[in-house]
């Protein structure tokens, strides 16, 4: 094949072909039905809400490809995500990102169901409620039950946004155990045993924020976790990345405050800024193993177990090999097809096994989709809820 | 300032080529919307460091703009023209500062939704401008293009599944005999620069260091190596330090300074070859990861060489990286020597030969262009060409230098 065949077909026809293999490929693997085959008109009604339900929303960042998940060469980098998890989830193909496709904006879109305009680098929080708000403010929840544990210091006003009508007071809390980690070792000789852990920005490397926002400091971690700052330096010695150290706090957080909205950005696989493949591959791996790890928790959790859904989803993907505007997997410039068209996978009681669902979605459908979960109004978000999943 | 109210004052600032070709075209640039010309502006401010492939390029650019009737250039044009700008970037100094406005205009196209707006126009004006070189295909070249990889320095025993992404595309060999190695290979690309002596049409890219001692690489082919740039890398990594351990920083101004070092500044010799000096700039401080990581640098490389030198041939090695580290420790690699990650790096150089072939497949000539990989020390080689059949592979033991010497 020329690379002029494939330069050749618009980015509409590439996004079909995109969602068109993985379905086909997942059809093969895991033998899933068709969502047109199990969701009939019943599915849509309109359902009583129970009061305990519970969601964890994990965000598989930042960027990672078809080509090295759900595509045939990638399948041996996921094998949490297919063998075990796959089977027992909806699974949407072809989950579009409309906007700026940078790790912290994405994600705030997410957060709110509105394509955020504001500079990816900057220290701003999202112009839109965020889910957190419509959750507390609706539902009148508590301050402590809705957490972020965010990848980078440049997370920190992720969990409330600017926004008149909510804003401060009224979001999540948000802990960026990085942050955390660093302020445990300032005063500790052995910093340098937890270096690979602090490393913050992978696509600006030398980025360094400036923090403002409702993320819980050291003095903090006690009272909200119940651990003390010797057991966290502790535990963090024995973890191999970033990543790990986001779970293992919110772990921490289910423990000891079984939170209703737990939301988590795993970022590993940003490491893919630094064009090393092999690292890019090992942060897929990785966040595969800790998604498993974590719908594993919620089974074992009484406050979760039977009564927890699951979204798994990245923010986005990542620049195609062939459009010439990109390096590959390097980067997320282009907004080609690619690095646009993501996949969902829904894991919970309420949520049919083994389905794909092939119709498009947007990535700022989830809020609304929590929405109707939860029983909330998500009114200013401008996705609509997802049938097959709400 | 508006592209109509240039005049040949406006590009005082500007080399002396570059100046005298701005000043050719003015007539031409005042006609162009703003949306489009500070990116042309960003290609002609260092002309007069652009490879002859890119003079050529740009040339055709002049040519095709310059020769549309009114309604046909109205036309070309029309979708750069629509793109509703802030008034803050008619402000910038995009004349004498292009590049500062392509950051501007990105951040502005992304945050307005117009990026894939400008995408395709883009992409459609890039393929009407070069459209004289890609259908003359392989006819002005003096001979068909060659891309050698070499990867897996070092390796001594390896379970990763290689070239699994270019085995499609031709024979893989498992039986390949490889005495003489590496410099026989470097003897073909040798061969290659004798017979057509074209100014950077033959490269050799190391990411190790390049003796001079064990092999022979011809002046005629341009060298450059990871190592050869150790003392820039050092000098760039000792600011690029200084700026991490700053309180405030702004990733945006950062990148605009990396852009804005010159060669002298940095360290490379003033009495070198300036564009060859320039180019190596560039890879440090325009690229990602290409200062800290061995295998990003050569892939790094091997694309920019690809796209701006448009060479005849290209060899590139790879050789290991240092392991993944904190920030810190990775730019401190000069003070140190790093702990090598050979395995993963042989990961990274299959990828990294994957992108040299599919750059290489971008040039004008692709139907015709040869590509070999081969695993450094090892049996195993991938070679591509279009009197191969693809998809196959051949467990007949075959000389290295036989092998070469059918797609050479």
């Amino acid at each position: 094949m020329r690379l002029a065949d494939l330069r050749a077909r618009s980015p509409q026809e590439i996004s079909q072909a995109i969602s068109l293999s993985r379905r086909n490929f997942l059809r093969t693997v895991t033998g899933a039905a068709s969502a047109a085959a199990l969701f009939g008109p019943a599915s849509l009604r309109a359902m009583a809400v129970p009061k305990n339900r519970k969601a964890v929303v994990v965000t598989f960042g930042g960027g990672a490809r078809d080509d090295e998940t759900f595509m045939p060469d990638g399948q041996e980098n996921i094998p949490h995500l297919l063998n075990e998890l796959m089977p027992q989830a909806t699974f949407l193909t072809n989950v579009v990102n409309q906007g700026i496709l940078g790790h912290y904006v994405a994600t705030a879109s997410i957060v709110t169901g509105v394509y955020e305009t504001f500079n990816n680098f900057a220290a701003v929080s999202p112009n839109n409620p965020t889910v957190f708000e419509y959750f507390r403010k609706d539902l009148k929840r508590p301050a402590t039950d809705a957490w972020v544990v965010a990848p980078s210091n440049g997370f920190a006003r992720i969990g409330e946004s600017a926004n008149r009508l909510y804003g401060p007071g009224l979001g999540a809390g948000v802990i960026l155990p990085k942050r955390l980690l660093a302020a445990a070792l300032s005063s500790a000789s052995d910093g340098a045993r937890y270096q690979h852990l602090l490393r913050d920005n992978y696509e600006t490397p030398l980025y360094a924020p400036s923090l403002a926002g409702r993320q819980i400091e050291l003095d903090q971690m006690a009272e909200v976790l119940k651990l003390s700052v010797d057991d966290f330096a502790a535990h963090a010695r024995n973890l191999v990345s970033p990543d790990e150290l986001s779970v293992y706090i919110v772990k921490q957080l289910m423990r000891q405050l079984s939170p209703s909205l737990l939301w988590v950005t795993l970022h590993d696989i940003d490491i893919a800024h630094s064009g090393a493949f092999s690292l890019y591959v090992d942060g897929i791996k990785r966040s595969d193993r800790l998604c498993a790890e974590l719908w594993q928790a919620i089974q074992k959790d009484p406050e979760y177990a039977g009564n927890t859904t699951m979204f798994i989803l990245p923010d986005f993907g990542r620049d195609s090999d062939i459009d010439s505007g990109g390096n590959g997997f390097q980067h997320h410039r282009t907004g080609d097809a690619l690095s646009r068209t993501t996949w969902m996978m829904v894991l919970g009681p309420d949520v049919k096994q083994n389905v794909v669902v092939d119709r498009r979605v947007e990535s700022t459908d989830l809020i609304p989709t929590l929405g109707a979960y939860f029983g909330f109004d998500a009114r200013l978000s401008t996705g609509k809820p997802i049938a097959e999943v709400a | 300032m508006l592209p109509h109210e240039l005049t040949p004052a406006s590009f005082a600032a500007y080399p002396p080529e570059a100046r005298q070709l701005a000043v050719k075209q003015i007539a031409l640039l005042q006609r162009l919307p703003l949306a489009f010309l500070p990116l042309l502006l960003r290609e002609l401010i260092v002309y007069d460091w652009k490879f002859p492939a890119e003079r050529v390029d740009l040339g055709r650019q002049f040519t095709y703009l310059g020769t549309l009737a009114p309604g046909p250039f109205q036309t070309a044009m029309s979708a750069f023209a629509q793109l509703k700008l802030a008034r803050e970037l008619e402000q910038t100094d995009w004349v004498n500062s292009p590049a500062i406005f392509s950051e501007k205009l990105s951040a502005h196209l992304w945050a307005t939704h117009q990026i894939d707006a400008f995408s395709a126009a883009a992409v459609d004006y890039v393929r009407k401008a070069s459209a004289p070189a890609g259908s003359g295909d392989d006819a002005a070249l003096p001979t068909h293009r060659l891309g050698i990889a070499i990867i897996g320095q070092g390796i001594a025993k390896n379970d990763y599944r290689l070239f699994r992404k270019l085995r499609p595309q031709g024979v893989y060999f498992t039986q390949v005999k490889y005495a003489g190695g590496v410099q026989v290979l470097l003897n073909a690309a040798a061969a290659r620069a004798k017979a057509h002596p074209v100014p950077y049409g033959h490269w050799y890219i190391d990411g190790g260091h390049i003796d001079d001692d064990s092999l022979a690489v011809p002046e005629t082919v341009t060298r450059i190596s990871y190592d050869a740039l150790s003392a820039l890398r050092a000098a760039l990594q000792s600011r690029m330090q200084k700026t991490y351990e700053a309180a405030v920083f702004d990733p945006e101004a950062f990148r605009t300074m990396l852009a804005q070092i010159k060669p002298e500044e940095a360290g490379l010799n003033a009495g070198g070859d300036s564009v060859l000096n320039r180019f190596q700039l560039s890879l440090l401080t325009e690229g990602s990861g290409t200062q800290v990581f061995a295998t990003t640098f050569v892939q790094w490389a091997a694309r920019e060489a690809l796209r701006r030198a448009q060479p005849l041939t290209l060899v590139t090695r790879f050789a290991p990286r240092q392991r993944e580290n904190q920030m810190n420790e990775l730019l401190a690699e000069h003070q140190r020597k790093p702990e090598l990650d050979p395995q993963g790096s042989l990961i990274d150089a299959d990828m990294g030969a994957y992108y040299a072939w599919v750059n290489q497949q971008r040039l004008p000539g692709d139907r015709k262009s040869a590509f070999l990989v081969w695993f450094e020390d090892h049996g195993e080689a991938v070679a591509i060409a279009p009197t191969l059949e693809r998809g196959k592979r051949s467990d007949a033991p075959i000389e290295l230098a036989d092998l070469i010497a059918r797609i050479a």
